[in-house]
């Protein structure tokens, strides 16, 4: 309909003229070409991986046909090297796996150890170290969810909670010395008592914290192009998650609810009361929530162990494994003993084997340990849970475009150091 | 030694606690027995608490299959299956340790096998367990134990030109192939 009468006929509707020229031969369309599959090298570097693995994908212009994962590029060979050390040296290997929990996987491998050992840790110690176990996993999911808000473009939660998690940082150095790789605690307990300035930090950050975290999901869990982004994106039902040996987020957000505090208590965590956050879909939406939830119950957790941090040593009398007090070594000769021996190793351990496994911030972390009574390990063996759910990326990405997968990826939380070891 | 009250009640609430526990790892063995034949396995003990059983890699396949689909104690979960090496078990030098979880029963069961470093074939699980694939991948590549039937039974965390199994007890932590460092000063 022309607006001018000096304009009618001289126009044409752009769809109707494309119709002809599709038609004429002159436009091809998408059946003139051949199904071509592109294969796109996805890493191993690449600044959406979050880590050091590959995945070489062929895909049929943006759909992925199917994914190959290369993973190993951060293999450092821990579980040859936990052959050749005595048990207080390879903690530093245990903070190494899941660098972003590091206390973590110190706790699990100190209550294997002392399962081995037969070492009963007090009850002060114990809540401690739930309180640095749960401050842990926070960061863990704190790490996970903002970086998943990077990866669909939105920067500024990431900002405003690394904010937070440098104050833990500055908590753990109060505690251990070491900000990311902490090597905290000892077997039969922790090196130390947490110091006034470690519990004040403690308070002050669960003061703040709190309303970082409301912020952060202001900014993301009924943002509109957020669950765009997310919903429906890379599901795995929850049958397909248990064949794969999913644990953690990752099998809670797929409906089952599956924790080991819940199921194998350790280190007290049955007298907290906290609730197990679960999925339905499996899909990233659900894996973003379950996490988010997570840190509030960790809160709710780290709450009821300071409130109720019992008075008491920090750690087992047990002089056979655990370093004396430096003072003591100058000036006792049962002291200078005991260190010496435990330092050079000459410790009796005895012969026999046992799994222990803690609730990781990627789900069950276990420490496979076989000992032969010498000063190392016969075998150790560590149940990475980042290495078995990995294998199913491949199939939660089938049939999904490239920014669905990279979004997929960073809500499964694949921590390259638990990954190869 | 000193002997605190505290320690012997947490050591008689440990023994209270392991009282379900053990009545679960009864209930295990019993079936077990049950399924298999009592021939089945050997060396059945419990230490520290979880049922650990040695049978033979002819019948892991059948028995980690027959516990997937049992509906009493619905071991359906495969934590975790690694390899080990014992050098002086002539004819048994290699070794798979699997364990397996019931998470509705809440009970664990580790399985160990044993087999010659001279024919170190087991079969796979894969057709049982998606996660069987890198966990056999990886025993692989540390051991060198040849899981028929795996799809894809390639290196995983090694590179791909290596030419030994590295978690072997015969091999030193370090390449002995390397010429760049000297062991004068370390004694190594």
């Amino acid at each position: 309909m022309a607006v001018n009468d000096a304009l009618e006929g001289t126009h044409k509707i752009v769809q109707e003229a494309r119709e002809q020229q599709q038609h004429s031969g002159l436009i091809p369309t998408l059946n003139d070409f051949s199904q071509e599959l592109t294969t796109l090298n996805l890493g191993p570097t690449h600044p959406a991986t979050h880590g050091i693995f590959q995945n070489i994908l062929q895909m049929d212009g943006e759909r992925i046909i199917s994914g190959v994962p290369t993973i190993g590029y951060i293999h450092r060979a821990f579980e040859k090297i936990a052959e050749r050390r005595p048990f207080y040296q390879i903690t530093p290997l245990t903070d190494r796996m899941n660098y972003c929990s590091s206390p973590i996987n110190n706790m699990g491998w100190h209550m294997t150890v002392e399962k081995l050992l037969g070492v009963t840790v007090p009850k002060r110690a114990q809540y401690m170290r739930v309180i640095a176990m749960e401050l842990a996993r926070i960061t863990d999911h704190l790490i996970c969810n903002s970086i998943l808000g990077v990866d669909t473009g939105a920067f500024t939660g990431f900002l405003y909670v690394f904010q937070e998690r440098e104050k833990v940082y500055e908590i753990y150095e109060e505690i251990c010395g070491a900000r990311l790789t902490t090597n905290m605690g000892r077997v039969g307990g922790m090196e130390r008592d947490f110091t006034a300035v470690a519990i004040q930090k403690l308070r002050d950050w669960l003061k703040t914290f709190p309303a970082v975290m409301r912020e952060f999901e202001a900014m993301f869990t009924r943002n509109r192009i957020f669950m765009d982004r997310t919903a429906n994106v890379g599901p795995i039902t929850a049958e397909r998650a248990l064949n794969y040996g999913f644990t953690g987020p990752n099998l809670r957000a797929a409906g089952v609810d599956y924790d080991v505090r819940v199921m194998n208590p350790y280190s007290s965590y049955e007298d907290f009361e906290f609730e197990i956050p679960v999925g339905t879909k499996g899909d990233t939406y659900d894996r973003f929530l379950v996490r988010n939830e997570e840190i509030w119950q960790s809160l709710r957790i780290i709450n009821q162990a300071l409130e109720n941090l019992p008075e008491g040593p920090f750690h087992a009398d047990a002089p056979h494994y655990y370093l004396p007090p430096k003072q003591a070594v100058y000036k006792n000769m049962e002291a200078l003993i005991y260190h010496f021996k435990i330092i050079m190793g000459e410790i009796e351990a005895p012969v026999g084997e046992v799994y222990h496994s803690v609730e990781g911030g990627n789900g069950e972390l276990g420490f496979y340990l076989v000992s032969d009574g010498g000063r190392t390990p016969y075998r150790l063996h560590f149940r990475r849970p980042c290495f078995i759910y990995y294998q199913a990326y491949p199939e939660m990405v089938v049939g999904s475009s490239l920014s669905d997968a990279i979004v997929t990826l960073s809500s499964m939380n694949v921590i390259a150091g638990e990954l190869d070891a | 030694m000193a002997e605190n009250p505290e320690e012997s009640a947490a050591a008689q609430e440990t023994a209270a606690t392991l009282d379900p526990a053990a009545a679960k790892n009864a209930q295990l063995l019993a079936l077990l027995q049950r399924l298999f034949g009592a021939d089945a396995f050997r060396d059945v003990e419990t230490p520290y608490g979880l049922l650990t059983v040695t049978t033979t890699r002819e019948q892991i396949h059948g028995i980690i299959a027959s516990l997937q689909q049992d509906q009493e104690l619905q071991l359906n979960f495969l934590t975790t299956m690694c390899g080990i090496h014992y050098p002086e078990n002539a004819g048994q030098e290699l070794g798979m340790v699997y364990h397996l979880h019931s998470l509705v029963h809440n009970v664990r069961l580790r399985i160990k096998i044993y087999f010659p470093i001279a024919d170190p074939v087991v079969p796979t699980l894969t057709d049982l367990y998606a996660t069987a694939n890198w966990m056999e991948r990886e025993a692989y590549d540390f051991y060198g134990i040849i899981f028929t039937g795996h799809p894809n039974l390639i290196r995983i965390l090694n590179v791909e030109d290596m030419d030994y199994h590295p978690m072997r007890r015969e091999y030193a932590l370090e390449d002995g192939t390397r010429e760049d460092k000297t062991d004068l000063f370390f004694g190594r």
